[in-house]
């Protein structure tokens, strides 16, 4: 193929000369109104700079709403497209793209970095810090991750998108069967934002085990941080397998490996086995978060504390154990036999027993309690009833015998769907809207709120119900199209219906942002929801340092005694505060990687060799740089707290 | 166990009027696998059932009783740290249903892998291959071969060798029985049976990529007397499978059915390496020795040394 084709798109449609265009002229108007507002200098010393986990927090919040909507505009696509029989809305070869990208940027770039967004913001605060362990690493993670998803989404515009699946099976997504760069997009933008994810693993560890308020044991964690300890441990333990899987399937599409191959002693279940080993963890990376912050939302708004603390930790830490046990129920029918299936059938639905601990836990919060109906608090009770049917489908699934007939059906697809929402962006949602007044300094709008949860809540069940019957009916997944005979009809419009209904809630969530950014008061205390955790016990908005005076803790409820049995929280002196500085080095390395990313997708090897330099390089420099940081002195903390609500 | 016996009731009357009296594939089996993993899923969605229900409705119950608006102004909900008595309960009732359902799940496991039993006759051995965007099934005793459309007789085990030219492919008749990948570098087993005659409808179910979503096949399920008929049919009057025709066949596209007097088993052999644990090696040894091919040997070598 000539040099310059690869760059063309395989197949080109108005969608995608539409989305060109649009592309360009966002990026035309960013750099023209922050040039028209003289807004350079503040972007780029107060947020692209920073190393403060806080604004790391909310620049992975931005990227991921973001990107919520182009995984959802790829999700309307795809509904309207099978909402008919034979239609010809998109073609096949668009249709795959979209399913493929659909999954990739929902999992990888939404869902992720929503829950690195809450992380970042939420944790540090929840034990008392006044940073993560390594601040500049922290920024580095997070533009690692921007660049991953900037070079994953321009592949729809240059070169073409991948389009074998967001599982990537070989040999399909092999040279021999998909051409097109757009696999090594897949294989790069994942690499380089997995990168990141690794080190925020790390960093997060290190913060939870070592920078805690003192007096914080670790049984007198608030939920949310367990349940991030024991994510970030997932995550270190499971993102090397993806690490090496992309790096081998990278090798055998640019170099001629035959690591995946059919031929020449390249077995493509390897693959299979690889991506799932991470992939199956990854799936309670997404959802232990979750259940942490479900788990804060609802003793807050039950006004109670969390019904069997203990019981929640075993369960957590049993999950994240069995979810290295289990990646075989992916593949049942890769023909490993009765036994090996037998053994894997039981494993996953082991995961049922922890699960409903939890589950029966959250509603022996709720007994006794004072139940207030906030936003937050609905996406989290509606999260109870539509993630149980989720969940039991799951151990149906677990069934082998039962799932010869699922496999790959929208049956799954129902399936996952139904866990995943109602556990990931319920919880997602419920977050954002529960720290928003601590992130931003005044709260969302609860009637528009409302709506917006009904909206999604009904539009989930709506979308995906029909689709257990038309997966039993036999209709496979990321089929373009079926015919009129087949009887799907029905529950694929059905499902379309659903969507536009999830599309309306979620056009809601936009307007409600936009409408409280304008209208909300912003003279709101520091702790409005009369919340148990520390993040509450900061003034509004946060100082940089977050407490002028490191809190002491003994209950997992520190701030909820202070308010309401007298503790002492705050006992130390004011003393000056030591704060790291802000780098543009994070940002600098993540466009590097971002340079040798595409570079290497295209193998224009120049490129690739002086990028890598370039990576070194700042590697280097940051090692041998000296940056002790900066004292904030005793009279600058005075003054910000004489605005502070609390002390 | 009544309210299962209800709840199976009202949902399957839910199912079939919805899907407008016809019952769904899956539900709706023509062969002894079929029904097993329809048991099986009846099964799981009776006790699934019960579960959704018991957790809804204390749900329900709390969040009815425990709203704050029907609680005076000045109520303080209490400090309950938990209850070790309670939270064994609702661990060990899960426990009872997984293990219950992992007795269901591994008993029918191996019974849907194995070839069904109360079948007199030898199972009939047919290769099916995937080529994008195709099936090609080769039927090695009676040396005949088609292209997208299967011939089975009623009431003997059909046994299926599985493999693929092309990206991973999973062969499914939902009528049936369960799917099996058929891969490039391994060949899979898969028992079926037929008891009713019929035409059902196969698919390969596994992304392939473009021309993904045509790649359907049909089943025809006949009389054994019918069968031999066919066989007989197709032996007198198909053209010949020569390397070159097989070549044309296996181009990436769309193919309507076609028939050929013997199979590309003899110059394109299926890959060597067989599906391990598999239990029915003896069986399948006596039908290769049966097929007396010279150019399987390889394959009964591979089979003899696992």
């Amino acid at each position: 193929m000539n040099f310059f084709d690869r760059f063309a798109v395989p197949n080109p449609s108005i969608t995608i000369y539409a989305s060109m265009i649009a592309i360009a002229l966002t990026v035309i108007a960013i750099i023209a109104g922050l040039t028209y507002f003289k807004k350079w200098q503040y972007v780029w010393s107060e947020w692209l700079t920073t190393v403060d986990h806080k604004r790391i927090g909310i620049m992975y919040l931005i990227s991921a709403l973001i990107m919520l909507f182009r995984g959802g505009a790829d999700a309307i696509m795809m509904r309207a497209q099978t909402a008919v029989p034979d239609n010809t809305l998109l073609g096949a070869k668009e249709y795959n793209e979209i399913f493929t990208t659909h999954g990739v940027v929902m999992i990888i770039f939404m869902a992720m970095a929503f829950i690195m967004a809450l992380m970042n913001f939420a944790i540090p605060l929840q034990i008392g810090a006044r940073d993560v362990a390594f601040p500049r690493l922290n920024a580095l993670s997070y533009w690692l991750y921007f660049f991953g998803a900037m070079l994953f989404n321009i592949s729809f515009v240059i070169g073409g998108s991948p389009d074998s699946g967001w599982s990537s099976y070989f040999p399909l997504a092999g040279t021999d069967f998909s051409q097109s760069v757009g696999t090594n997009y897949y294989m790069l933008a994942l690499q380089i934002s997995g990168l990141g994810t690794l080190l925020t693993g790390i960093n997060f560890i290190t913060t939870i085990l070592k920078m805690r308020a003192p007096g914080m044991t670790l049984m007198k964690m608030p939920m949310f941080v367990w349940s991030a300890l024991v994510t970030n441990f997932i995550i270190v333990f499971a993102f090397p397998v993806l690490t090496v899987a992309l790096a081998m399937g990278t090798m055998d599409r640019l170099f001629g490996t035959n690591f995946f191959t059919t031929e020449n002693g390249g077995m493509d279940m390897l693959w299979a086995n690889l991506f799932w080993v991470w992939g199956h963890p990854e799936v309670y990376i997404l959802i232990l978060p979750a259940f942490g912050i479900y788990s804060e939302i609802i003793s807050t708004f039950a006004r109670r504390n969390l019904y069997g603390y203990k019981s929640m930790v075993i369960s957590m830490v049993a999950i994240s154990l069995l979810s290295f046990l289990v990646w075989v129920h992916h593949f049942f029918t890769m023909g490993q036999g009765a036994l090996v299936n037998s053994i894997f059938s039981v494993t996953t639905m082991v995961i049922a027993v922890p699960t409903g601990i939890k589950i029966f836990n959250w509603l022996f919060t709720l007994r006794k309690g004072k139940i207030e109906f906030t936003v937050p608090m609905l996406y989290t009770l509606g999260f109870i009833p539509i993630f149980t049917i989720g969940g039991v489908t799951g151990v149906m699934l677990a069934m082998a015998s039962a799932d010869y007939q699922y496999h790959n059906t929208m049956f799954l697809v129902a399936h996952f769907h139904l866990v995943i929402i109602p556990g990931v962006v319920f919880a997602m949602i419920a977050g954002l809207t529960y720290w928003w007044p601590k992130m931003f300094g005044f709260m969302l709008n609860e009637r528009i709120g409302k709506w917006a949860f009904w909206f999604i809540a009904i539009g989930v069940c709506v979308t995906f119900f029909p689709m257990f019957i038309s997966g039993l009916n036999g209709q496979a997944r990321r089929m373009y199209t079926y015919s009129e005979s087949t009887g799907f009809g029905i529950w694929n419009m059905i499902s379309f219906v659903g969507a536009l209904g999830l599309l309306v809630g979620f056009i809601l969530i936009v307007y409600n942002i936009y409408y409280s950014t304008r209208y909300s008061p912003r003279n709101i205390p520091g702790d409005p929801w009369d919340a148990r955790s520390l993040e509450w016990a900061t003034p509004t908005p946060v100082p940089e340092y977050n407490f002028a005076v490191i809190p002491h803790v003994d209950s997992s409820e520190a701030f909820w005694d202070y308010k309401k049995k007298g503790y002492q929280l705050f006992r130390d002196p004011v003393q000056s505060i030591h704060m790291p500085n802000n780098s543009g080095l994070p940002i600098i390395i993540g466009a590097g990687f971002f340079v040798w990313g595409f570079a290497f997708v295209f193998g224009i090897w120049p490129v690739v060799i002086l990028s890598t330099l370039f990576i070194f390089g700042c590697l280097a420099y940051r090692s041998l740089e000296k940056d002790h940081g900066h004292y904030i002195p005793v009279s600058d903390i005075e003054i910000d707290e004489q605005g502070g609500s609390v002390q | 166990m009544n309210l299962r016996r209800i709840m199976m009731v009202l949902i399957f009357a839910c199912t079939t009027i919805l899907a407008g009296c016809q019952p769904l594939k899956v539900l709706d089996p023509k062969g002894p696998q079929a029904r097993t993993t329809a048991n099986v899923i009846w099964i799981s969605i009776g006790t699934m059932a019960v579960v959704v229900l018991v957790v809804i409705a204390m749900f329900a119950y709390l969040i009815i009783k425990y709203r704050a608006s029907k609680q005076e102004e000045d109520y303080e909900p209490p400090h309950i740290e938990g209850s070790l008595k309670l939270e064994l309960i609702w661990t060990a009732i899960p426990v009872v249903i997984v293990a219950f359902l992992s007795v269901v799940t591994i008993i029918s496991t191996f019974k849907v892998e194995d070839v069904p039993e109360g079948y007199s006759k030898e199972p009939l051995v047919i290769y099916a291959s995937s080529s994008n965007w195709k099936w090609h099934f080769s039927y090695p005793n009676e040396d005949i071969e088609t292209v997208n459309y299967l011939y089975i007789p009623t009431d003997r085990p059909v046994q299926f060798k599985l493999y693929s030219y092309g990206p991973i492919s999973s062969f499914w008749i939902p009528q049936l029985g369960g799917q099996k990948y058929a891969m490039a570098d391994m060949v899979n087993t898969l028992n079926l049976a037929a008891d009713v005659p019929g035409e059902y409808s196969g698919r390969n179910a596994n992304f392939t990529g473009e021309g993904f979503a045509e790649q359907t096949f049909s089943v025809n399920a006949v009389s054994p007397q019918e069968y031999t008929d066919w066989v007989e049919e197709v032996k007198t009057t198909a053209d010949v499978l020569t390397k070159e025709k097989f070549g044309e066949l296996l181009q990436p596209g769309h193919l309507g059915q076609s028939t050929f007097k013997g199979t590309h088993l003899t110059f394109s052999p299926p890959p060597e390496n067989h599906q391990m644990g598999e239990k029915s090696t003896e069986k399948m040894d006596t039908d290769m020795n049966e097929m007396n091919m010279g150019d399987m040997e390889d394959m009964d070598h591979s089979n003899m040394s696992q």
